[in-house]
């Protein structure tokens, strides 16, 4: 099994709280990735784990713990200093598209944090939709479009970390297929993935592991290879 | 020409002359309401800082430093003194604003008004309460110009037009280029520019002394026009905070061109009805209110 061949991880998380304001909403989490492979962060609504990739990112009021990326602590960076030093793009829940900013404006947002981050003309052949609309403004953009603009525009900074957030969320079927293809283009590319995702079928083929969080702790790890034998506790889990 | 005409333009370019400052005042709120949700009570304050400076700089440095012939004139002052009144705005922001942005909005307007309560104390403390002229335009800019239907002095149309440059200058940095990008997404979302790894509190101090800067450039270009008095901001705030208003909280191209559009209403209503051109940016700003709560150019909210 992967995780028993995990010699060095490349996002090590132990014992991770964190607060907003007085509340406490990450009570410790515990998981490890290794260089291009990619986990789910399953469970319901409330869970943690939006959080829990909010945390990564320093978007917490309070954070306690370790987080090691490539061996490296991240717990006490300030929060500009993650993204670039650790090499990572985060693709926040509900998408992050900036509505002033045109959608080229928003491509070239984020500070390159990396080498080999991928061309403007490669991301436009990756996502042709994006092409025929990049002057337009960030609002007056079609879900799918938004959401391919958020990917886009963190595989442009040359991150290899990548946190992604409920991508699939409100999405037509035929996007989310797309989106699914493009994951497994990234995976297959060596891309390490952390995906916090609603829709189990999406992430099921794409995922080494998953991990299913609840009141901000992680309460079930299942590898892939186990997750046929595991659907009875998987519904428990997701059932609403 | 007919005389009523030629009234209205001269009226007209006096006002578009008091216009510019609005502009150059509202467009420094604008930037900073716009990215730190500050209203920012000191830019008047700010402004008359940059007119003493300028002051100081021509006629008491010299004196000080015990050097009498040393007299610093306008054009190095119009550099130097917004340098340093965006400084001083950078230290204000570094150590007294940034304390307060998870405080209620009241608190940061309250600290402003105290600094302008300061500042105000002081320079009526070291000059005198009834203002002192500025010696020091530059002879190039000494005269008039005819402009056809009036004799316009010099130094008033060189204010007018470096002022537009300044004006479309910002609002190009702001809307067309990568930094102005980054400021805009700042002022959407911060927490997710800082992800991105975006200093966003130095990308703050910096804004806050780019617009504190425009106040202290507006006073350098007052400076000559106006006497220099410790109160000259405090009388133009309140105007300043109607154009706020009518053109829309935080919307750069709605300071620019309100402040614009309500000096030359100011000056040709005083063709009409003189008593009223002070009341009629009020009398607007009512009616823009009922009419238009978010402002001419403003956004819902």
């Amino acid at each position: 099994m992967s995780t028993q061949t995990l010699t060095k991880p490349m996002l090590k998380i132990e014992g991770l709280h964190a607060w907003y304001g007085e509340s406490h909403v990450l009570h410790g989490i515990d998981l490890e990735l290794a260089e291009g492979q990619l986990i789910t962060l399953l469970g319901r609504n409330g869970a943690g784990r939006s959080t829990t990739l909010r945390s990564i990112m320093g978007m917490v009021d309070r954070r306690e713990g370790s987080i090691l990326i490539n061996g490296e602590e991240f717990i006490t960076k300030p929060a500009h200093r993650i993204s670039p030093d650790a090499r990572i793009g985060f693709c926040p829940e509900e998408r992050g598209i900036f509505a002033s900013l045109s959608v080229e404006e928003n491509l070239m947002l984020p500070p390159t944090v990396g080498e080999n981050g991928m061309s403007v003309e490669e991301l436009f052949e990756m996502f042709p939709n994006l092409a025929n609309v990049r002057k337009r403004m960030g609002t007056r953009l079609s879900g799918g479009e938004q959401q391919m603009l958020a990917i886009a525009r963190i595989l442009r900074t040359g991150a290899r970390l990548l946190l992604l957030d409920e991508i699939t969320e409100g999405l037509a079927p035929v996007i989310v297929k797309t989106l699914g293809r493009v994951i497994r283009d990234l995976k297959s590319r060596g891309y390490t993935i952390v995906l916090v995702e609603q829709n189990f079928r999406f992430a099921a083929p794409l995922a080494d592991r998953h991990y299913v969080i609840e009141h901000g702790e992680v309460i079930d790890v299942i590898e892939a290879a186990d997750v046929e034998a595991s659907m009875d506790r998987l519904n428990h889990y997701l059932s609403v | 020409m007919d005389p009523m005409i030629r009234l209205i333009l001269a009226q007209g370019m006096l006002g578009l002359n008091n216009g510019v400052f609005y502009a150059m005042l509202s467009l420094g709120l604008a930037v900073i309401f716009g990215l730190l949700n500050v209203v920012n009570f000191a830019h008047g304050a700010l402004y008359m800082l940059g007119a003493f400076l300028a002051l100081i700089l021509y006629s008491n440095l010299g004196p000080w430093l015990g050097l009498d012939a040393l007299h610093i004139g306008f054009w190095p002052a119009l550099v130097l003194a917004p340098l340093m009144v965006a400084g001083f705005g950078m230290l204000i922001e570094r150590f007294l604003l940034r304390r307060l942005y998870k405080l209620d909005p009241i608190y940061s307007l309250l600290l402003t008004f105290g600094i302008t309560l300061v500042l105000q104390g002081v320079f009526i403390n070291f000059f005198n309460a009834s203002g002192t002229p500025y010696p020091g335009m530059p002879d190039s800019l000494k005269g008039v110009v005819n402009l056809g239907f009036m004799m316009f002095p010099k130094y008033r149309l060189f204010v007018i037009v470096f002022s537009i440059i300044v004006c479309f200058g910002t609002w190009f940095i702001i809307e067309r280029t990568h930094i102005g990008a980054r400021l805009r997404a700042g002022t959407e979302n911060p927490e997710l520019v800082k992800a991105f790894g975006i200093n966003v509190p130095l990308m703050v101090m910096l804004t806050f002394g780019f617009g504190t800067g425009l106040a202290g450039l507006a006073g350098v270009l007052a400076a000559p026009i106006y006497s220099v008095s410790p109160l000259m901001g405090a009388n133009l705030i309140i105007v300043i905070f109607a154009v706020v208003v009518i053109g829309g909280m935080g919307s750069i191209l709605g300071a620019v061109v309100t402040g614009f559009s309500l000096g030359l209403i100011e000056g040709i209503t005083k063709v009409f009805y003189a008593p009223a051109s002070n009341t009629v940016i009020f009398l607007l700003m009512v009616i823009v209110l009922l009419v238009r709560p978010q402002g001419l150019f403003g956004k819902h909210g």
